[in-house]
C-alpha cells in the first residue's frame, strides 16, 4: 500500500451561482522516495486538491467525497484533533509566497520553536536548539534565529518556510509552488535544497507547479491537471518523451527548450472553460486540435496505457 | 528569558522612537513629572492631605507655608494635588489593564472563532454599548457606593467593549491572513493561533487602546468624584473639586480649584499625546520619513 492513497476526492466550492468543481473525482498516490509533480494552468485546482490533503477547504469549498488514505488510515474520517497532530508531523506543507506565510512579528526562531512544542514535550531550550539547526539545514546561519522574517530575502524566507514545515520530522511533504515569484537563480538554489532534503531524509513530496523544467528536474511521477480533473500521470520521463494526452502535448510544447533545435513555440489556443459550467464531454475537447464527435458528447474515463493513466477518447 | 531580553530591546528602540516625536516629548515630559509625583509625593513637603489645621488657617490663598494655600477644613491644597496624582493614575491604570485585558479577550475570540460564539459575543457587546455611559456610571456608582475600586468597576464595565470592538475587526483581516494558515498546516492549535500567532500581531493596538483607556478612566474618575459619587475618605482631583463645588466657594478660592483642573487636563493632555505620538510612530513608513 502507498503511502498516501487519493481515491476519487472531489472538492467543490458553492458558490452563488452553484457548485464550482475544483478537485472533481481526483486519485493518485505517493510511495516513498517518490516525488509527484502536480501541473496544471492557473485555477486548474492544484492547489485546492493538495489543500484537501490536509484537511484544508477554505469556506465555501467543501471536501465532498473520496478518500484521502494516508499511512493506511483515511484523514477524511479522523477526529479534529488527529489531523491538527498529523499535520506538521505526519504530512507538512510550505506555501506559495513565502513572504506571507510567515509571521511579521515573530522571530523566525521562535515560529520553529513553536511548532516543536506544538507536537513535542521538549524544553523551550532544547526546541529553540533545534531550530537553530533546522535553519543550518536548510543553509541559513544558526545566529539568524533571531532575525524577524522582514529581514530576509525571499528566497531565505522560502527557505525558512522549509525549515518551519520541516521541523517535526513530517513523513510527506506538500510543496505548493516553492518557486514562483523568485528569480532563477534562487529557485535553481532552492531547487537544489528540496533535491537535497529529499536525500537526505528521504521525504517523499507532493510539487505543485507550473514550471514544467522544475517538475522534470525534481519530479519521478507527474500528473497533468485540466479543470479540476488529472488528465494524464505518468513517470516524469515518458511524460516528457512521449506525452500522451493532447493537453500535455501542447503543454510541453509551449515550454521553451533549451537544448535541441530551435522550434516554434507552440500556444494553446483559447482559455480553460468556467468550472461552474464546463462544457459537454471532454473538458478540453474546445481547445483539442484531436476533437472527435465522442469527445463532444461523453466525458472520457482515466485508463491504463504503457503503465500511464490517461483520460483520453483517443486510446480507447 | 530570550523573548523578555528582545522586548527589553524592543522597549529602549520604541523610546527613541517616542522622542523623535513632538507630541511624544511632551507626552513623556508630563508622564516623567507625573511619575515623580507619584513615587516621591511624600518627600516633595507634603502633609496628610485630609488632616483638617487650625480655624485660623481656613481658607487662606498661597504662601510660604501652604503653596498652594488651604481649603475649607484648613487642608493644605499642595498636598492634596500631589496625593491626587496616585488616585488619577492607580485609577488610570487599573482601569485601563482591566478594560485591555477584557476588550481584547473578547475581540480575540469573537474574531477567531466567528460564527454563533461571534455574533453572542458581539450582541453582549453591543448591550454594554448601547448603554448611556454616564448615568449607567452613575447609577452603579450610587449603587456600589463611594470607594475607589468601584470607580474602577463601572469605569470598566463601561469602556471594555470599545477595545472588543477594534480588537476584532483587526482579528478578522488577520485571521485571513495566509501565516495562519500556515501555522495551521503544521499542526498549530486553535490556543497558539490566538494566541501565540494574532495576538502578536494586535499588541500595538492594545497598546493604543491602554492608552485612550487611561485617558477616559481618569476623566471619568474625576466626573464621578464631581458630582459627589466618589470616596470622600481618599483625596482625588475630582474630590478637590467636589468638595470646592459643594461648599459654594469655587469663585472665592481659585488656588483650591485651579491645581486639580491644570492637573486633570495636564494629565489626560499627556497621555492623549502619548497615544496620538504611538499611534503615529507605529505606522509603516514613519521611521523612513524621518530619515532614521
Amino acid at each position: 500500500m502507498a503511502l498516501l492513497e487519493v481515491k476519487n476526492l472531489k472538492v467543490y466550492y458553492f458558490t452563488r451561482a452553484g457548485a464550482v468543481k475544483a478537485a472533481d473525482d481526483i486519485s493518485f498516490s505517493v510511495d516513498k522516495d517518490e516525488t509527484l509533480g502536480l501541473i496544471g494552468e492557473s485555477g486548474c485546482g492544484k492547489t485546492t486538491a493538495v489543500f484537501a490533503i490536509m484537511r484544508f477547504a477554505a469556506p465555501p469549498g467543501r471536501i465532498v467525497g473520496g478518500k484521502i488514505i494516508f499511512e493506511g488510515r483515511d484523514i477524511l474520517t479522523m477526529s479534529a484533533e488527529e489531523v491538527r497532530l498529523l499535520r506538521g508531523q505526519g504530512i507538512a506543507m510550505v506555501f506559495q509566497a513565502a513572504q506571507n506565510a510567515l509571521n511579521p512579528v515573530m522571530t523566525v526562531g521562535s515560529q520553529i520553536t513553536e511548532v516543536i512544542q506544538q507536537h513535542e514535550q521538549v524544553a523551550k531550550e532544547e526546541a529553540w536548539e533545534r531550530a537553530r539547526k533546522q535553519l543550518e539545514l536548510v543553509g541559513i546561519s544558526g545566529d539568524r534565529a533571531k532575525s524577524y522574517p522582514h529581514e530576509f530575502s525571499g528566497g531565505m524566507k522560502q527557505r525558512v518556510g522549509i525549515a518551519i514545515a520541516t521541523a517535526c520530522n513530517p513523513r510527506l511533504l506538500l510543496l505548493d509552488e516553492p518557486v514562483t515569484g523568485l528569480d532563477v537563480i534562487v529557485q535553481r538554489q532552492l531547487l537544489n535544497l528540496i533535491n537535497d532534503l529529499r536525500a537526505k531524509l528521504g521525504l517523499p513530496i507532493i510539487l505543485i507547479t507550473h514550471d514544467l523544467s522544475v517538475v522534470a528536474e525534481t519530479c519521478t511521477k507527474v500528473a497533468v491537471m485540466y479543470a479540476g480533473k488529472i488528465v494524464e500521470q505518468a513517470d516524469a520521463v515518458s511524460l516528457y518523451k512521449n506525452p500522451a494526452h493532447p493537453y500535455s502535448k501542447l503543454l510541453i510544447e509551449a515550454y521553451p527548450s533549451i537544448k535541441g533545435e530551435k522550434g516554434k513555440l507552440m500556444s494553446i489556443p483559447g482559455a480553460p472553460p468556467g468550472l461552474l459550467n464546463p462544457p459537454v464531454g471532454c473538458y478540453f475537447h474546445p481547445r483539442c486540435p484531436s476533437a472527435m464527435d465522442i469527445c463532444r458528447e461523453t466525458e472520457p474515463l482515466e485508463m491504463a496505457k504503457d503503465g500511464r493513466l490517461v483520460a483520453c477518447h483517443l486510446y480507447r | 528569558m530570550s523573548r523578555l531580553l528582545t522586548s527589553l530591546q524592543d522597549v529602549r528602540r520604541f523610546l527613541k522612537l517616542l522622542l523623535t516625536h513632538k507630541m511624544g516629548i511632551v507626552g513623556v515630559v508630563i508622564f516623567v513629572i507625573l511619575g515623580i509625583i507619584v513615587i516621591f509625593g511624600p518627600f516633595m513637603r507634603t502633609v496628610d492631605p485630609m488632616r483638617t489645621g487650625l480655624p485660623e488657617n481656613i481658607l487662606i490663598g498661597p504662601n510660604a507655608q501652604f503653596w498652594f494655600g488651604t481649603d475649607h477644613l484648613a487642608r493644605d491644597v499642595w498636598s492634596q494635588t500631589i496625593f491626587g496624582a496616585r488616585i488619577a493614575l492607580l485609577v488610570g491604570f487599573v482601569a485601563a489593564i482591566v478594560t485591555v485585558t477584557i476588550g481584547t479577550l473578547v475581540g480575540l475570540i469573537a474574531g477567531y472563532t466567528g460564527g454563533r460564539l461571534d455574533e453572542l459575543l458581539m450582541r453582549i457587546t453591543d448591550f454594554f454599548m448601547m448603554l448611556p455611559y454616564l448615568p449607567l456610571m452613575i447609577v452603579l456608582a450610587a449603587v456600589l457606593g463611594p470607594s475607589i475600586w468601584n470607580i474602577i468597576l463601572v469605569v470598566s464595565i463601561v469602556y471594555w467593549p470599545y477595545t472588543a470592538r477594534v480588537i476584532r475587526s483587526q482579528v478578522l483581516s488577520l485571521k485571513a491572513r495566509p501565516f495562519v494558515e500556515a501555522s495551521r498546516s503544521v499542526g498549530a492549535s486553535d490556543n497558539l493561533l490566538i494566541f501565540g500567532e494574532i495576538m502578536p500581531n494586535v499588541v500595538p493596538l492594545m497598546f493604543a487602546e491602554a492608552v485612550l483607556m487611561v485617558t477616559w478612566a481618569i476623566y471619568a474618575e474625576a466626573v464621578l468624584a464631581f458630582l459627589g459619587l466618589g470616596d470622600p475618605t481618599t483625596i482625588s482631583w475630582g474630590m478637590m473639586l467636589n468638595f470646592a463645588f459643594d461648599t459654594g466657594l469655587m469663585t472665592v478660592a481659585p488656588w483650591w480649584v485651579i491645581p486639580p483642573i491644570a492637573c486633570i487636563c495636564a494629565t489626560i493632555l499627556a497621555f492623549t499625546f502619548l497615544g496620538t505620538a504611538v499611534s503615529d510612530i507605529m505606522k509603516p513608513g514613519y521611521r523612513e520619513a524621518r530619515g532614521l
